[in-house]
């Protein structure tokens, strides 16, 4: 299956594939960026501090997922919408902050298990990969805590994490679909591992899994084929529009 | 002196010692005694510059989305995300003297307590973040390198760690204004014109002239405040002309030049209406600036109240017949907390 369009920067100089980079890039920098437009708004000031300092290695990492196979800038600014690699549950808007800690705990703990798994090989991610999961095991750790206290703080906050749960839940299925190239990981194979970690936090935090589908019937699987949600448009028009409206300049 | 009261002998014996502890430049401690009027004005001062702090996040925040490449946009994340640890050394150095992060804040979103003016402009393209940073930053530098070695020892260990990032975001908004001032005209353009908007603003920011700063004179017998308003100012000036030339841009004051006498630039006036128009309440963003702080307080509320309940909940068991479990603050909780610059502290 080819994906809708290819980018057009030069392909891997060396044996990394294309499409797992860009699927590891993309996750990383649109979370990212998702993360920074909390900058000014979080709750408490910790947390100004806190999430600004998950977007920034989120951040790191996509220049360097990036980088591996071609320019950072270009494949940030310059794809279409259609080109971008990355899992749905990564564009979806903040919401509340309930929202952004459960999509932050659904996504840090397929990554956390992700990057393990690549570390432990010996492909072309595999020192990405070793030097991230460190990172990411924070990302996970400050999202499974917000889970405790929000699960298990007033009926309010109970209640908001469990629409979140809830709402996020379809976007979790993509997670665990084959991204090609990926070293020869199957995602599908962290899936148990994931549900015991994120079920088991949630438990603690008398919370439950959702129950509802996973996925959605028409665009399950879509974002590493490139077919993405309306809000996404959105983002990348904010986020591409000064670097595009410059063409060729140097910042 | 048999007539005199106890109360009157301890007082008078211990402004005594803190008079000499000021006067051989040593620090003052927040377990030692203390003039109340000396406590208050540190409260004023480093909750007005922790105010700064997190509002001075919002104008550049407004550009961490749309930062024209990745290094960039990694740069400016990174710097918001000081100010925001800016804020909370500050916040922490005010509660030594005894106020908590809550009440400062309060205080700040009902409009009693202020923030640095400049926020109050707006930043309207990308080369705003560097004229901040250059500028703006440049100005709060002048005016906190001197707080470091401030009588109050909190307030002054805060502002060494302050001032080391400052001058680190300083250097990249300089960095950021060349990179434009050498590339496209339309760049060159962009930061020309945000230099223009930004100069006149970020002379303000060292307040009024020494005639007209009714705190001044105590605060430098303090030793709070080391140097005057005029002087902080003019040093600034001398600073930034050179770099203006080496930028490749010019300042917008056709009184600026070199003179011998005095061994220092001379410049034109100040306007000084604008400045109280905007410290009034009047300039273009002082509205929207609140309402988006006040916003975000009320809209974490909810965030606050669970992290307490939780903190609250697991708390370790009191002992037989203990009371409630006191919350203890936690990792990214709501616990109390510290802030920097507002205009010279006048």
């Amino acid at each position: 299956m080819t994906p809708a369009t290819t980018p057009t920067t030069r392909a891997s100089a060396g044996p990394v594939p294309v499409p797992a980079a860009l699927a590891l890039g993309d996750d990383a920098l649109v979370l990212a960026h998702r993360l920074g437009e909390w900058a000014g708004s979080a709750p408490v000031l910790e947390e100004e501090v806190a999430l600004a300092n998950i977007a920034l290695d989120l951040l790191g990492q996509a220049r360097t997922l990036l980088s591996l196979v071609g320019d950072e800038d270009e494949l940030a600014y310059l794809r279409e919408e259609r080109a971008f690699r990355n899992v749905q549950l990564v564009e979806r808007p903040n919401g509340d902050f309930a929202h952004t800690i459960a999509r932050q705990l659904y996504f840090s703990a397929y990554q956390y298990l992700l990057y393990a798994r690549l570390a432990e090989g010996d492909g072309p991610f595999a020192p990405l990969a070793a030097k991230a999961v460190k990172e990411v095991a924070y990302h996970l750790d400050h999202a499974e805590h917000w889970t405790l206290r929000l699960g298990d703080g007033t009926p309010e906050s109970h209640e908001r994490m469990r629409r979140a749960l809830d709402a996020l839940w379809r976007y979790t299925d993509e997670l665990f679909r084959p991204v090609e190239g990926l070293d020869g990981v199957d995602p599908a194979a962290l899936r148990e591992a994931w549900t015991d970690r994120v079920g088991g936090t949630l438990r603690q935090a008398t919370l439950e899994l959702p129950t509802g589908p996973a996925s959605d019937a028409w665009t399950a699987g879509g974002g590493r084929q490139g077919v993405h949600t309306e809000p996404f448009g959105r983002m990348l028009a904010e986020m591409q529009h000064l670097h595009r409206s410059h063409p060729g300049a140097s910042w | 002196m048999t007539t005199t009261a106890p109360e009157t002998v301890d007082r008078a014996a211990l402004e005594a010692v803190f008079d000499a502890a000021v006067a051989a430049d040593e620090r003052i401690e927040p377990r030692d005694w203390m003039p109340d009027a000396y406590r208050t004005t540190l409260i004023r001062q480093i909750a007005q510059h922790a105010h700064s702090e997190i509002i001075g996040m919002q104008p550049e925040a407004n550009w961490i989305t749309r930062a024209p490449s990745l290094r960039r946009k990694a740069i400016l994340m990174a710097k918001v995300q000081d100010e925001a640890g800016h804020g909370l050394y500050l916040y922490s150095a005010a509660e030594t003297l005894g106020v908590g992060r809550d009440e400062l804040l309060d205080k700040l979103h009902a409009g009693r307590q202020r923030y640095s003016s400049i926020f109050n402009y707006p930043t309207l393209t990308w080369a705003d973040v560097g004229a901040i940073g250059w500028l703006v930053d440049g100005a709060a530098i002048t005016n906190q390198v001197p707080l470091c070695r401030c009588s109050y020892g909190p307030y002054a260990r805060a502002m060494i760690r302050v001032c080391k990032e400052e001058s680190f975001h300083q250097r990249q908004g300089y960095e950021l204004l060349l990179a434009l001032s050498r590339g496209t005209e339309a760049q060159h353009a962009m930061a020309q014109d945000a230099v223009d908007r930004w100069w006149w603003p970020s002379l303000m920011m060292f307040g009024p002239p020494d005639g007209e700063s009714p705190h001044s004179a105590q605060s430098m017998a303090w030793k709070i405040k080391r140097h005057s308003n005029d002087e902080l100012r003019r040093r600034f000036v001398d600073i930034c002309v050179p770099q203006a030339e080496s930028l490749g841009l010019t300042l917008p004051d056709p009184d600026l030049r070199w003179n011998e006498e005095t061994g220092h630039y001379d410049f034109g006036p100040i306007d000084w209406d604008e400045f109280n128009e905007v410290l009034r309440g009047n300039g273009p963003c002082n509205e929207q600036r609140l309402a988006r702080r006040r916003e975000a307080h009320e809209e974490g509320a909810w965030v606050r109240e669970a992290a307490a309940a939780y903190a609250a909940k697991h708390a370790p068991a009191p002992g037989p017949g203990g009371g409630t479990p006191h919350p203890t603050p936690e990792r990214g909780t709501a616990a109390s907390g510290p802030t920097e610059h507002p205009e010279a502290m006048a």
